[in-house]
């Protein structure tokens, strides 16, 4: 057994007790909610009153600012979920259960928003609130999945159970993350390609790209916050009839 | 890691790539129907059914605009730089529309291959800027145009 414990890092096989990461999470969250707040107001203050207006759209051009933030996080949320459930079925670790199952309301509504901020922003420019194209089409694919995990895991009354059969469809889903990605690069589509790239500089100036990074550092700060949250409150309600949760019950 | 783990971790390992190839040879196989658009040169090569509503996607050609004077009919010109095709719309126009945009009309193709289109999308592209870096790079005429493979995947 010794030898096992060697293969991963020290706080990977910490996180499967739920105290330690009930403890370890509360004492986390402070700091990020302090930095998501900061980064989303003034993220939002620079991006709508500072940066400057696009040539084309105008000021319509501002909802970037909550799309594209909103769709990158809605897709990495989707990769911790799956990626959480593998850990689950694969070491059988509970927190990494209420993780992935914490992950999917958040998920699901960061999709919606993509979606919606999307479809506000395509009706002035391009003329249609949707079309059919591959982008599109697999973003609401995206929030179909998160929506059958949230219902797996309502419909299956045995956590455990409940966990496994969540973590396959997700794992099962994953593949739509390349296919999200790659699907302007891939087919003739209506939505344009990525402004970002890790290879090339970014297709707009950096006054422009600099409220963008802050929004979507602010995105992910945010959901780190929802995410903790949630999963200590998995935790407590799973956890209910062990004593370390009775005490702290009581303390209250 | 011990064997249970090591077999589940198998088990991770084939959903994901397994799936992964299922559906991507599925893609491949139906990637001419996910396109959203055929280009002008598909259409010129006689690959766009005719008499069937689809979609075509190019560039408006610089100076092909005419704009009918007693109603909301417009004709234009639509590139992908190796062949174009002519559109006719009766209708109105997206604010994006302009000559040198991408656009994605929507119709049929009438015997001399020309679009009579119901519909006409902007397709904007990846560069946005702000108003003074566009006026000088249309000065110094280094302003971004889409390349021809946007339209032609």
């Amino acid at each position: 057994m010794s030898e096992n414990k060697k293969w991963m890092p020290r706080w990977f096989y910490q996180l499967a007790s739920p105290r330690w990461s009930y403890e370890i999470m509360g004492k986390l969250l402070p700091g990020f909610a302090v930095a998501a707040t900061l980064l989303l107001i003034g993220g939002i203050i620079w991006a709508l009153a500072f940066a400057p207006e696009d040539y084309q759209q105008g000021n319509s051009f501002r909802i970037i600012y909550i799309h594209v933030p909103s769709a990158i996080l809605a897709q990495s949320c989707y990769m911790l979920m799956a990626v959480a459930g593998a850990i689950g079925l694969i070491w059988k670790m509970k927190v990494a259960d209420m993780v992935a199952k914490s992950c999917a309301p958040i998920g699901a509504s960061i999709a919606i928003l993509a979606l919606a901020t999307g479809a506000i922003w395509g009706k002035p420019t391009w003329g249609s609130w949707w079309v059919w194209d591959a982008r599109l089409t697999s973003m609401l694919i995206l929030l179909f999945l998160y929506l059958g995990v949230i219902a797996l895991h309502s419909a299956i009354e045995s956590e455990a159970t409940a966990a496994q059969s969540s973590a396959v469809l997700a794992l099962v889903g994953l593949v739509n993350i390349p296919i999200i990605k790659y699907s302007v690069d891939w087919w003739n589509t209506l939505h344009q390609p990525a402004t970002f790239t890790l290879t090339e500089r970014p297709a707009m100036p950096a006054e422009m790209w600099v409220p963008l990074l802050i929004m979507v550092i602010g995105f992910y700060c945010f959901f780190a916050v929802s995410l903790m949250m949630r999963t200590r409150n998995e935790i407590l309600h799973r956890e209910r009839r062990s004593s370390w949760v009775r005490e702290l019950i009581e303390k209250r | 890691m011990n064997p249970k783990r090591k077999q589940r971790l198998f088990i991770v390992l084939f959903i994901v790539f397994g799936v992964g190839a299922a559906v991507g040879l599925t893609m491949f196989a139906l990637s001419q129907n996910i396109n959203l658009f055929y280009s002008p040169t598909q259409i010129a090569k006689g690959e766009a059914p005719q008499a069937t509503r689809i979609r075509a996607g190019g560039m408006v050609v610089e100076g092909s605009v005419k704009r009918d004077q007693q109603s909301l009919n417009v004709t234009f010109d639509m590139t992908d730089y190796e062949n174009s095709v002519t559109v006719h719309y009766n209708g109105i126009l997206p604010d994006l529309f302009r000559e040198g945009q991408g656009i994605v009309a929507q119709g049929e193709l009438d015997q001399n291959n020309q679009l009579q289109a119901t519909e006409v999308l902007a397709k904007h592209d990846e560069n946005y800027m702000p108003p003074e870096v566009a006026d000088a790079l249309e000065k110094a005429g280094n302003m971004p145009k889409p390349e021809a493979e946007v339209f032609n995947k």
